[in-house]
């Protein structure tokens, strides 16, 4: 794995921490890789501007914040709008698709989309939209195994919410798994139909 | 003696150094500490009051940091081996107890994870701007210990290194934290506690009726009594003799400053720690420490891309400072680059040390965030032009 900048961003309360938690955590710990991680957050508890910057590698990591990250998630508006513009020439954009919009880009890049928070409320929980998120970061970025992935979901959550989490991450990487084998329009039919509300 | 496995959470762990500083102090035997809570030091108090229910122990949040920093004393009094933990506006208020600590030879732990300065600067950045503060705060001649991570896990390692340095020489030892290194997560791993060497009190083994409080046998350290074992005990801050009473006279004021200043000096060479890498046919040092040394790894390695013979020089020990290493580095290399997280400190000592043999170039940054590495890499490119001094 070379060295690769991701940086997570959101607002407080929808687990963008957990998620670059789970995330190096698997890298580090389950795949022997190296990882750190580093975080932004307003003085808010919930609902302020909240970032997380994971540096992922197979050699120790020595500068550790992203300069200019090679995948980017964002799960909300502003999110996008203040970090949007950093992300790399041909790197990987995750968004959450009910809360941002994605306009203007004149980068060459790839965009993949996700409705985590519906997802996660189907599943019954709003909270694990996280777990959701970070199984979709898995099937499209490549970056991890999802063995090690699931592991540390499951050793990062609480065990009370551990099946809930797990299951999350299932959703999240069969839905990201979908996106990435067929082709966009066939791919937004399926998910649409599987995922509505209606 | 090895650690006490009650306090040891022996696994691998994805833990900042925050966190990672307070297991290394549950490893290390710490079972009290005293604090007022402060960002970005805060979090290393909150783990240790949420894990000494289960290990035993105690935490007090204090009123303020004046009195978190006597009341880890009077705890070490008692028997226990403690500490407290700030950034720098605490750090400021701790200074008189620290001379205290220093006088009375109490050994303890201070923890500072340094933020941007002065005064309430940047509660949430980091900085590096409380080095000469550690050395030089409190008043009066004294020598001091000061330690440098770079990371969580040596967070964690250097704890038990701070513990233990300052139960071996009976001094206040000054972990030298900054924001990132406090902030930042990473794989941190705890062994078992039978490979965790841990010192323990320099207790005395004489009777009551021959104990000397401040009496040395030699090797500069006095032997320890706790409160309440029977023996004389009376701990002072004002110039004492081997009774541990007030002597207010010139000689014993000469002996006994003197003797808190070479009890450290006189073994700097054993406690002074250092990462050192392609020093040898070095033109140009890079010296850091803390999350600098970091960043300039960077910068260390794009110079040698371009073919620059580019040494490193980590000091892991910042405090006493490794004169010793540097004068004979100086003797051989073109220049030294420092840079650190504020205006020039401990640039200053390079350069004394350095003693004009060698060129000494800062690499200054007002804290806030860390330095580009660009900017460090274009004082390494200036260093190796420059003629030897």
């Amino acid at each position: 794995m070379q060295l690769t900048e991701i940086r997570i961003a959101g607002f407080g309360g929808q687990g963008v921490i957990l998620s670059a938690i789970v995330l190096g955590k698997a890298a580090s710990i389950y795949q022997g890789a190296y990882a750190t991680m580093t975080q932004n957050f307003g003085p808010e508890a919930r609902g302020g501007a909240c970032s997380a910057q994971l540096v992922v590698s197979d050699s120790p990591v020595l500068y550790p914040y992203v300069i200019q990250p090679d995948i980017l998630v964002v799960m909300s508006q502003e999110a996008y709008v203040r970090f949007g513009s950093e992300l790399k020439d041909g790197g990987i954009m995750i968004v959450e698709q009910d809360l941002v919009r994605v306009s203007d880009l004149n980068k060459e890049i790839q965009v993949y989309s996700v409705p985590a928070t519906r997802i996660a409320e189907d599943l019954g929980k709003r909270m694990v939209l996280n777990s959701v998120m970070v199984g979709f970061f898995t099937a499209v970025t490549h970056l991890l195994d999802p063995d090690a992935v699931r592991k540390a979901v499951a050793d990062s959550v609480p065990p009370t919410f551990r099946e809930l989490n797990l299951k999350a991450f299932e959703r999240g990487l069969e839905y990201g798994t979908i996106a990435l084998s067929a082709s966009p329009s066939l791919a937004e039919e399926e998910l649409q139909a599987q995922y509505s509300r209606e | 003696m090895k650690a006490d496995p009650r306090g040891v959470l022996t696994g691998v762990h994805f833990m900042d150094g925050d966190h990672a500083c307070c297991e290394g102090a549950l490893a290390a035997g710490s079972r009290f500490a005293a604090g007022y809570p402060i960002t970005p030091s805060t979090e290393v108090v909150e783990r240790f009051a949420s894990r000494v229910p289960t290990v035993g122990g105690t935490f007090i949040q204090m009123e303020d940091e004046l009195a978190a920093s006597i009341t880890l004393q009077g705890a070490v009094w008692a028997g226990a081996k403690a500490f407290t933990v700030t950034s720098g506006p605490g750090f400021s208020l701790m200074m008189e107890h620290i001379g205290y600590a220093a006088m009375t030879e109490t050994p303890c732990v201070f923890v500072d994870v340094q933020r941007g300065g002065p005064s309430t600067g940047l509660p949430t950045l980091p900085a590096q701007a409380d080095m000469m503060q550690a050395r030089w705060g409190s008043h009066g001649d004294y020598e001091i210990i000061a330690l440098c991570p770079n990371s969580p896990q040596e967070c964690f390692n250097l704890t038990i290194k701070a513990f233990n340095l300052a139960e071996e020489f009976r001094v206040p030892v000054m972990f030298m934290m900054d924001e990132c290194v406090g902030h930042m997560t990473e794989k941190v791993v705890i062994p078992p506690a039978d490979q965790i060497e841990v010192v323990p009190r320099r207790h005395t083994h004489k009777p009551v009726d021959e104990y000397l409080p401040y009496e040395t046998n030699g090797d500069l350290v006095p032997e320890m009594a706790h409160a309440g074992e029977g023996y004389n005990f009376h701990i002072t801050g004002l110039t004492h003799d081997e009774r541990g009473y007030p002597n207010m006279t010139p000689q014993i004021q000469d002996k006994l400053v003197r003797r808190l200043q070479n009890k450290i000096l006189q073994a700097a060479d054993r406690i002074a720690m250092f990462e050192e890498e392609q020093l040898e046919g070095a033109d140009v040092v890079v010296v850091s420490y803390g999350i600098t040394s970091r960043v300039a790894q960077r910068a260390i390695e794009a110079a040698r891309g371009r073919g620059l013979r580019v040494g490193k020089l980590r000091l892991i020990t910042a405090w006493p400072f490794p004169d010793k290493k540097i004068r004979e580095l100086a003797a051989k290399v073109k220049a030294f680059v420092v840079p650190e997280l504020n205006l020039g400190q401990m640039v200053r000592e390079v350069e004394r040390a350095a003693a004009g043999q060698a060129k000494t170039f800062a690499v200054p940054h007002a804290g806030g965030g860390v330095h580009n590495p660009e900017d460090i890499l274009k004082v390494i490119v200036e260093a190796g032009r420059c003629q030897t001094a």
